[in-house]
């Protein structure tokens, strides 16, 4: 199956329309479970952030609940493939309902292009079926002349809460 | 059916040398004998005065189940007040924190009181002329918890006049409390960082005694950090290993490992694993810390505090300190087969930012709900939870370097796969649950 995901861009600056398609095709990727294509979205030196406080600005000295660089990602997909995973046996899967990703904001000059997402996602592991309300942010760049994730971030909107596991990714 | 209440020898009957009967994890009526006498008896944690720096501040949190207030008092004194209007029950803070200014007004009617909990007004006092309203229970103004006390900044109370004091309570386990403060060059925390909440279907007590069991980590773990050793692995040779991998991977240490740094025993259900060595014996320096320590210290009593490397220490009955990365766990129970998890994380004042750093993102990598280390625990709580309620076998089994002599030993060091800990902390269970009964 065809994905914005992987497909070159037309021109060295990417459409709005292509960046809404690439943002679109990421929670497509999580809902199937191809995560390894998932993690080829990032950049090497991309970030995961997934914030504790409303409207935090410090991921380093402020807790979250994920801030996770590529490796950890990696860490993360080999782990929903491990024979002895138990909290994943049963596996869990999980489903996106975006509003159409909005531009933020854009500029060629410094590659770097911002957008924003507001989105429901659904996680669902045996009989428990949660529900999560959130906006995520991407900024984005073009390497190679495809586009990557720089930087994603989730927040949520009862982000100081108190979960249960959420195993996948937002 | 009632079975527990009032009967001090059935729930003494829960607790045997090598096992305890599974009614300790899955019994609701056990689970409301707890609130009414095991956590009342006990010097709990209530939380620490950098959360209330200034006259008036105040946190909200729980004693068991029950509502209380840490509350700066305008003399400085921290005080901890049952969070309740004595006109009609309201729950006087809206908010989990925040500063009342000079007194607490009740959001209903509007009676006030100060910060110490004493009665400062009610609108239309005339109404109460007469009425014999001075031997009310309400006039004294919101009941204080009477047993408060402030351990270099941690504050503890308890509800009940009986019991032990502070000072027999917790005896030597404080050295840990010690070691962690400590550590600052100013001798100092503050709560920093944020808290983590972590909601956890199962008895609050399986997340205590996970606290020293150490034979789980490489079964459990291998998921998490075990993958994170295997992908580590195929980094290029010489890629400086980033602290997330120093922090996840000593999760596989072998056996070995982990049954040579030992446990340690103390008083009243109190210990810490981690005597030798521990998960947390390997981080790397962080640059300028060690020159202020020693500056601060002396050579000698800076390593002598540097080189304390215990793991985890549990102080009965519901928190758990990790000295080494200044990381407090308060496990809140709700009810029998649910508990509030909250991770709370301290800078060491004086100090590196890149400790705090490191402590934070040991808590957000081992103790988040988004964690992937969080999710192997849960899984095995959540499964023995259930598990529990199958007929075949009623009891648990804790049997693991039992030796006959063991109770009433305290302050000994052992092999670290003991399951002497939790057998330790199942004795002061009965002990604080039937204390008074
Ligand atoms: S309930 Fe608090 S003033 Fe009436
Ligand atoms: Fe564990």
């Amino acid at each position: 199956m065809s994905m914005v995901a992987d497909a070159p861009l037309k021109n060295a600056v990417p459409t709005d329309q292509e960046l809404i398609d690439f943002v679109v095709s990421e929670a497509r990727l999580i809902d199937q479970q191809r995560f390894d294509e998932w993690l080829d979205m990032y950049a090497d030196d991309a970030f995961y952030w997934m914030p504790l406080e409303w409207n935090q600005t410090d991921p380093r000295l402020t807790c979250s609940l994920m801030y996770e660089d590529k490796l950890l990602l990696s860490i993360r997909v080999e782990r929903l493939k491990g024979a002895r995973t138990f909290s994943q046996k049963p596996k869990s899967r999980c489903h996106h309902v975006l509003q159409t990703p909005q531009v933020d904001s854009r500029d060629a000059a410094t590659n770097n292009y911002v957008t924003w997402t507001p989105m429901h996602y659904l996680e669902t592991r045996l009989d428990e079926q949660t529900l999560y309300a959130a906006w995520a942010t991407h900024h984005l760049g073009v390497e190679h002349g495809r586009l990557k994730i720089k930087l994603k971030r989730v927040d949520l909107i009862n982000c100081d809460a108190a979960f249960g596991n959420i195993q996948l990714f937002m | 059916m009632i079975r527990y209440a009032g009967n001090a020898a059935a729930l003494r009957a829960l607790v045997r040398d090598q096992e305890v009967h599974r009614d300790v994890y899955v019994s609701e009526e056990v689970f409301q004998l707890e609130m009414e006498h095991m956590f009342p008896n006990s010097w709990v944690y209530v939380g620490h005065d950098s959360q209330v720096p200034n006259p008036g501040d105040y946190f909200g949190t729980t004693i068991g189940t029950q509502p209380v207030l840490l509350v700066r008092h305008t003399d400085g004194k921290v005080h901890v007040l049952h969070n309740r209007c004595p006109h009609k029950g309201t729950r006087i803070t809206s908010e989990t924190c925040g500063n009342t200014g000079k007194f607490f007004r009740c959001p209903y009617h509007a009676w006030s009181f100060k910060t110490d909990g004493s009665l400062l007004a009610i609108p239309l006092k005339k109404g109460y002329e007469n009425t014999g309203f001075e031997q009310s229970h309400a006039a004294p103004g919101m009941a204080p918890v009477r047993h408060v006390r402030n351990y270099r900044g941690f504050v503890f109370a308890k509800i009940n006049d009986g019991g032990l004091d502070f000072e027999e309570f917790f005896g030597e386990s404080l050295s840990s409390f010690d070691n962690m403060i400590d550590r600052s060059p100013v001798g100092q925390l503050k709560v920093a960082g944020g808290v983590l909440r972590y909601m956890h279907n199962c008895n609050w007590k399986m997340l205590v005694e996970n606290q020293t069991d150490t034979c789980h980590p490489m079964v459990a773990h291998e998921s998490s950090a075990g993958t994170v050793v295997e992908v580590w692995k195929k980094a290029p040779p010489g890629t400086k290993k980033p602290m997330a991998v120093e922090i996840i991977a000593p999760f596989m240490s072998p056996y070995e490992f982990f049954e040579n740094m030992g446990i340690r025993i103390w008083d009243n259900g109190h210990g810490h694993t981690g005597v030798h060595h521990s998960i947390h014996s390997d981080y790397s320096a962080v640059p300028g810390y060690f020159e202020k320590m020693k500056a601060a210290y002396g050579e000698a009593r800076a390593k002598a505090i540097l080189d304390e490397n215990r793991h985890n220490t549990v102080y009965f009955p519901n928190i758990m300190i990790k000295g080494p990365i200044q990381l407090l766990r308060h496990f809140k129970p709700i009810a029998a087969n649910k508990t509030l998890v909250e991770s709370w994380t301290f800078q060491l004042v004086d100090a590196p930012d890149m400790l705090l750093e490191r402590t934070l993102m040991y808590n957000r990598l081992i103790n988040a709900p988004t964690s992937i280390v969080g999710h192997d625990d849960l899984e095995m709580y959540e499964r023995a939870q259930e598990g529990l309620h199958s007929n075949g076998n009623e009891w648990v089994n804790l049997q693991r370097l039992y030796s006959p002599d063991e109770a009433g030993q305290t302050n000994v060091a052992v092999n670290g796969t003991s399951e002497w800990p939790m057998r330790h902390q199942f004795r002061a269970w009965t002990k604080f649950m039937t204390m008074g009964m």
